[in-house]
């Protein structure tokens, strides 16, 4: 039987509510199949799932606000019969959802033997600490207010917290809420969980910050050179040369590419680069370009194009939501030279592009108008330092001077 | 009028002899001596020795004898000195008159009444002062009561004996000086618990002997400011449980109190009641108080210290709330 848990779409997200499931009990699904559409403080997300099965037992209904690493649905490992359940079975009708403790035990095999449950399919952090006291009447309630048990201080018997407790806390960010309701609860929601985000990364991780100005004459040059033989549909812009040398830069530096876990540094399965995109009504996602240095340029553009579009329709899927190990984020659009960014955490570096300028640039003894940017690096200090960081600018720097090869 | 529990016991007796001719009683010292507790006094010289009848120390022939007269068509009323003695007749209540309208498929009733002085704080001793209602809550095919007020001891007798099936009346021996007003005749169900005290942020929940302490104890509470609901189980089996389970639902936190022992008591099972069927409800976890687990003893101050008191349920209650909040 495999557990099917609501992953954790960001570092910032510890909730989110089951908008609608694709899925039914019976139905075969294969990995990466998108299972559900789960609504984050930020957006939609089509969620996948990362084992091959039977869906047996649909466990939350959609509407409900689920936590992360809640139980969402079982499923049979292929091959694997039901257990005798009483009308469980999956070829019966979708069974009113109801929820589940994720304790409940894995219902037994047919041959009697109990199998393991399957590791949660999450890849983001759930280990839960010592619970909580709380009265059930609290918990309820704080469900059903969206209120997180945990922060709250309990005035109950032995500390433990009361459903008054839940209230009170519930009217408090109630009037916090509508504060911001003119600027829509989904504005205020992704504000908070920036701000959620980008404070915990100035808390905890101590950034240093380095910088270095690249010519960019031969890449204009060549990518002048390259559009005009092209179509318009599948001209390149500077920022996705900028992308896959820093895709191939990393591959270098894998220890600016990972997360910052437990104390220690995890470096990433692959160079996912996640794109700070910018949002129309305020805000800004930065969701994944997997494997970006195994996308060739075109390929990587055409991602690129793609994933900007989904971001600003609200469909991204959720691996492109969790799985970033490094951000990029370019504000040469907005006319500003540099760019020092805040690190995404459990990231451990942000890589910022400026506008590309003409400046004055010596060359070879000789002065001459050039078109320069200045490519930043933030890096976790607990992870690397300095020395390293201004190697991979070095080896940014050399890579954009043969765009040809990129 | 006022009048007191043994009294309205009495009028309740004198009115059923009067109103059925069907309807005798049996019992030991119930007619010369005129009841242990007085209960029955004048009713020999007014019902006469034939529906008036003294009988032998034999718990277990008296209820026996009660059970053939029930079953040939009337309507006795046996009167058990103390819950202690009641456990020799038990294979009678239990074996017999529990069980003819099952074991007959539906052709027998055993209409009869036992009513059981129970309880303790008259310096009775171990012997005569335990309290056993949950033994008899837990059989099927009998229905057990715990008159509490002056008005149950005036009205429950009537519904008793129009009753089927046996019952089982028990009769707090401290209750029976309890003063109330009650009116000559009075009609009540034998069905629901009823809601002594509304209150609004705790259920006590008791019966019989303890019910005038939990009383205390709520008005006690309330000047802690502690709004308590005090709920009167009045029925032991069947229990009305929507009664409980709606208070329980409404203040959030239950003390039950209840002069049995506090393993397998019947005070357990009103807690298994509430957290069966109202858990998300609760904002604590429910408590008990209950009687110590020794054999009540005969000193005054052990007695009283065995016992549950006003004392012990406020503690209780107290328990149940952690800090105000700041």
């Amino acid at each position: 039987m495999i557990d099917f848990r609501l992953p954790s779409l960001g570092a910032d997200m510890d909730a989110g509510t089951l908008l609608e499931w694709k899925i039914k009990p019976g139905d075969t699904v294969k990995r990466g199949d998108i299972i559900a559409i789960v609504d984050t403080a930020k957006a939609a997300v089509e969620v996948e799932i990362w084992q091959d099965g039977t869906v047996f037992e649909l466990l939350a209904e959609p509407g409900t606000r689920l936590a992360v690493g809640e139980l969402m649905a079982n499923l049979l490992e292929p091959g694997e019969q039901p257990g005798a359940q009483p009308g469980a079975q999956p070829s019966s009708a979708a069974r009113p959802a109801s929820r589940v403790p994720p304790t409940t035990p894995v219902p037994p095999a047919a041959d009697g033997a109990v199998k393991p449950g399957a590791p949660p399919v999450s890849t983001g952090m759930q280990a839960p600490g010592p619970r909580k006291a709380a009265s059930p009447a609290a918990r309820r309630r704080a469900r059903e207010c969206q209120v997180d048990i945990e922060q709250l201080t309990g005035t109950g018997p032995h500390g433990a917290v009361t459903i008054d407790d839940v209230e009170r806390a519930a009217a408090r960010a109630k009037s916090t809420r509508e504060i911001g309701k003119e600027a829509g609860d989904r504005q205020l929601a992704m504000r908070q969980a920036i701000a959620s985000a980008m404070a915990r990364s100035k808390r905890e991780i101590p950034h240093y910050y380095l910088f270095e100005t690249i010519s960019m004459r031969r890449a204009v040059d060549w990518l002048a050179e390259e559009n005009a033989r092209r179509p318009i549909t599948t001209r390149l812009l500077l920022s996705a040369l900028q992308l896959r040398a820093v895709a191939l830069a990393l591959r270098q530096f894998p220890d600016l590419n990972g997360f910052w876990q437990d104390g220690a540094f995890v470096p990433a399965a692959g160079i996912h680069i996640g794109v700070a995109i910018a949002l129309r009504q305020g805000g800004l996602i930065a969701p994944a370009l997997r494997d970006a240095d195994k996308k060739g340029l075109d390929e990587l553009m055409q991602a690129l194009a793609d994933l900007v579009k989904r971001t600003r329709a609200g469909s991204l899927k959720s691996s492109e939501m969790s799985d970033p190990s490094v951000t990029v984020t370019n504000l040469g659009d907005q006319g500003v030279e540099a760019v020092f960014g805040v690190i995404y955490p459990p990231q451990v570096a942000l890589i910022g592009f400026g506008r590309v300028v003409e400046r004055p640039w010596a060359e070879q003894g000789a002065l001459r108008a050039a078109p320069v940017v200045t490519a930043s690096l933030a890096a976790d200090h607990r992870a690397s330092d300095g020395h390293r960081g201004a190697r991979f600018l070095a080896a940014l720097r050399e890579l954009l001077q043969k765009p040809e090869d990129l | 009028m006022k009048r007191s529990y043994r009294e309205a016991l009495r009028g309740a007796l004198r009115a059923a002899l009067a109103g059925d001719p069907r309807v005798f009683m049996m019992g030991e010292d119930i007619g010369r001596y005129g009841g242990t507790y007085a209960v029955t006094k004048g009713l020999l010289d007014e019902f006469g020795a034939e529906r008036i009848r003294d009988t032998p120390l034999s718990e277990l022939g008296f209820v026996g004898a009660g059970i053939g007269a029930a079953l040939g068509g009337m309507r006795p009323i046996v009167e058990i000195m103390t819950v202690n003695f009641s456990l020799l007749a038990l294979d009678q209540i239990v074996n017999t008159a529990a069980l003819y309208h099952h074991m007959s498929g539906g052709q027998f009733s055993v209409p009869l009444v036992i009513r059981v002085a129970t309880g303790a704080g008259r310096q009775v001793a171990a012997q005569h002062s335990h309290s056993f209602e949950n033994w008899y809550a837990h059989i099927p095919g009998i229905k057990v009561l715990a008159p509490a007020t002056v008005e149950d001891a005036r009205g429950m007798l009537a519904a008793a004996l129009a009753d089927p099936d046996p019952v089982v009346m028990f009769e707090h021996v401290q209750l029976y000086n309890l003063e109330d007003e009650c009116p000559d005749l009075v009609e009540v169900d034998i069905v629901s618990a009823k809601v002594r005290r509304p209150g609004s942020q705790l259920s006590l929940i008791t019966y019989g002997g303890s019910l005038p302490k939990t009383l205390v104890a709520a008005e006690r509470l309330a000047t802690l400011g502690i709004d308590a609901e005090v709920i009167d189980l009045r029925v032991l089996r069947p229990l009305d449980a929507p009664t409980v389970l709606a208070s329980v639902r409404k203040c959030r936190r239950a003390v039950v109190i209840d002069e049995c022992w506090r393993s397998g008591s019947l005070a357990a099972e009103i807690v298994a009641l509430i957290v069966e069927n109202a858990f998300y409800d609760l904002d604590a976890p429910p408590a008990r108080v209950c009687s110590e687990e020794v054999p009540i003893p005969y000193a005054k101050h052990l007695e009283d210290a065995v016992l549950p008191q006003p004392e012990k349920i406020v503690d209780a209650a107290l328990s149940l709330f952690g800090e105000p909040p700041p």
